[in-house]
């Protein structure tokens, strides 16, 4: 009944006032990013639904309607409103598709890199000595591999001992772990920079005091604290492995070009910009270059946010 | 047989330019329900003392040598395993700065009933119950709120009673605290120790306090140690110690407390300060600063400068003086022949 006893606050009211939602609602390009953002997400992971055609049905592809250019330009087909590409697939079907295809390996290289990337940098950190040496010599060694030798090591190995079949069937999960090996080294560096950081505070000791186990003090106490710098990474990893894989379908060590990503799109229309057909190349790449921007963007306002020491008044 | 026996514990931190000796033959003892106080100068061991009974020296700390019985078991070379049954179960600890103790991102209930869950086979519905009746202990004010709290949305004075319940949690045989009231303000320092004496005494829960607070000392304990540079060279009941301070360095820290100067005059001070644990220097510690290292008559005592003074008993205490030993005894107490 008394009137003083405050109600412990749900999580939802905890976020409701919370500096992340307050500045979220002053800050335009915040909005417009994760609106962008949003929808690109939504769109790709609905393309069976929404595309017009479906791109790896082989039933629906007209040769006979290959190169056909986007409505705007004389000469289109309304059936195909950005156009078509050089093997008469659908663009915007097959656009919706690479951009899902983009995305999963994308999240998923991340959540790859992360994984591995935060346990090895929070054992480094913790346990210090000799883990510590062991694993950030391994983090230098992996980062002095650009993604390309990896790739070209980890595919070459991958077609010569199970064909190159299974490579191609397999594409989205040998880039997530192509990308994924390539760039944990990231995470433990940031990871375990803050660990050091955390383990020398009171509460761990505190902890050890408790009779907590290592493990524990760990993952429990020590992690959480180092969680927000890795938030703010992970937005600018989830970009770069994108560009990663991009670049890599761009060289043909990446999607087939029967399950094409928009990297493997703005190469198959690479060699017909000679041709006229700039399109085929064009337009992909222009929702390559949004997504990686809306992430990116989003990426300076979660940094923002997460570091008071960056706080512009 | 006390509860806690420590003997001769050495402690040292192997730096680069060599070993330095943070502990030198500590020895002291704590029964059941008793409270003892362990004064000295910021540098003189006193929180490394407490660490090394949990055996949780930080690297490059390690303990050389000595004896820590408690309660029949001998934590020193205790396997981890084992020190983790005795950690926050047996023996807790209580730290200086509350805003620096709790973790920032779990909320207080979640912290206890994890210390709780640790220790003991329960669900976390019954280690909520008792949480919540420990923190009714500490007198909070509504406790069910406070579960569900993280630690900056309560004041200093709250979070270390929270800490206080933390201690108490797992109903420990002794509570180290580390100097618990100096990161908080005057009013809620006497509150805040008031209801540690009243739980401990409640309890039956024996207090170490480590504190620069003689005042504190002397309400709340009853035997206390003070260290010099990493020895302990006075040791006796609070009462006997405060009243009439035996060593010349006792001496001198209460002669510092403001009370004893006169209004309008300087406070008075040991002259130097602490010397680092790296470069002691020769015979007693303390001789550079000791204003008794000549005697009356003007001549040098040449054991200050040249022998480690050991106990003697004067009364009820135990003092390491070469001048009190040649007022008792005619001759300085010459300490036995230590390892290097």
């Amino acid at each position: 009944m008394s009137t003083y006893a405050s109600p412990t606050p749900t999580r939802w009211a905890r976020f409701r006032d919370s500096y992340f939602l307050y500045s979220f609602k002053r800050t335009w390009s915040a909005q417009l990013c994760l609106a962008i953002f949003v929808s690109l997400v939504i769109i790709a992971f609905l393309a069976p639904w929404l595309a017009p055609t479906d791109p790896y049905d082989l039933r629906q592809i007209d040769i006979l309607a290959s190169e056909l250019p986007p409505f705007w330009i004389a000469g289109a087909d309304e059936m195909y409103m950005l156009g078509t590409d050089a093997q008469g697939r659908d663009l915007l079907s097959i656009i919706l598709y690479g951009t899902r295809v983009s995305l999963i390996i994308g999240f998923g290289a991340v959540l790859l890199q992360a994984l591995l990337g935060v346990t090895f940098g929070l054992l480094a950190g913790y346990l210090g000595g000799r883990v510590d040496a062991l694993l950030m010599r391994l983090a230098d060694i992996q980062l002095s591999f650009s993604t390309l030798m990896v790739a070209i090591v980890v595919g070459a190995i991958v077609k010569a001992t199970l064909g190159s079949s299974f490579y191609s069937e397999y594409a989205v999960l040998m880039l997530i772990l192509i990308i994924g090996l390539a760039e944990w080294p990231q995470y433990a560096r940031t990871v375990r920079a803050s660990v050091l950081a955390e383990r020398s505070k009171e509460y761990v000791d505190a902890a050890r005091v408790m009779g907590l186990g290592s493990r524990r003090i760990m993952f429990r106490h020590v992690l959480p604290n180092t969680l927000s710098p890795v938030f703010v990474i992970s937005t600018v990893q989830i970009a770069n492995a994108i560009i990663s894989e991009a670049a890599l379908s761009f060289l043909g060590l990446g999607m087939p070009e029967t399950h094409p990503s928009l990297g493997s799109l703005i190469k198959s229309g690479f060699d017909y910009i000679q041709s006229g057909s700039w399109w085929i190349t064009l337009i992909p790449g222009v929702v390559l270059v949004v997504l990686v921007l809306t992430i990116n963007l989003l990426g300076d306002w979660v940094r923002d946010v997460m570091n008071p020491r960056l706080y512009k008044g | 047989m006390s509860l806690l026996n420590v003997t001769d514990l050495d402690v040292r931190f192997a730096l680069r330019q060599g070993e330095v000796r943070a502990l030198r033959n500590v020895s002291f003892s704590l029964d059941r329900g008793e409270r003892l106080g362990i004064v000295g100068e910021s540098g003189a061991g006193k929180s490394v003392a407490a660490f090394s009974l949990l055996n949780l020296i930080a690297k490059p700390g390690f303990i050389a040598g000595g004896s820590i019985r408690f309660d029949g078991q001998e934590l020193n070379g205790m396997s981890e395993r084992c020190l983790r049954k005795i950690r926050g179960n047996r023996i807790s600890m209580i730290f200086q700065d509350p805003m620096m103790t709790l973790n920032p991102v779990l909320s207080i209930g979640e912290q206890m009933v994890e210390c709780l869950k640790a220790h003991r086979r329960i669900s976390s519905r019954e280690a909520r119950t008792i949480a919540l009746h420990k923190l009714q202990q500490v007198q909070i004010p509504s406790p069910e709120t406070r579960l569900d709290q993280y630690p900056h949305e309560l004041s200093g004075g709250m979070r270390q009673r929270i800490i206080i319940a933390i201690a108490l949690l797992l109903d420990p045989d002794i509570i180290i605290a580390d100097e618990p009231t100096t990161a908080l303000d005057v009013t809620i320092q006497a509150e805040i120790m008031a209801l540690l004496l009243e739980l401990c005494e409640k309890h039956n829960v024996g207090l170490i306090l480590i504190t620069h607070d003689l005042g504190v000392v002397s309400q709340v304990t009853q035997r206390m140690l003070v260290m010099y540079a990493g020895r302990v060279i006075e040791e006796g009941p609070t009462r006997e110690i405060i009243n009439d301070p035996q060593h010349p360095y006792t001496q001198g820290l209460m002669n510092a407390l403001p009370q004893m100067a006169t209004p309008g005059e300087r406070l008075n001070q040991i002259p130097g300060s602490m010397p680092s644990l790296s470069k002691l220097p020769s015979g007693c510690a303390f001789h550079p600063r000791c204003g008794f290292v000549k005697r009356a008559d003007g001549q040098p005592r040449r054991a200050c400068h040249d022998v480690i003074p050991d106990f003697v008993e004067s009364g009820n205490c135990r003092v390491a003086c070469h001048m009190v030993a040649e007022m008792l005894n005619g001759e300085p107490s010459l300490a036995k022949e230590e390892t290097p």
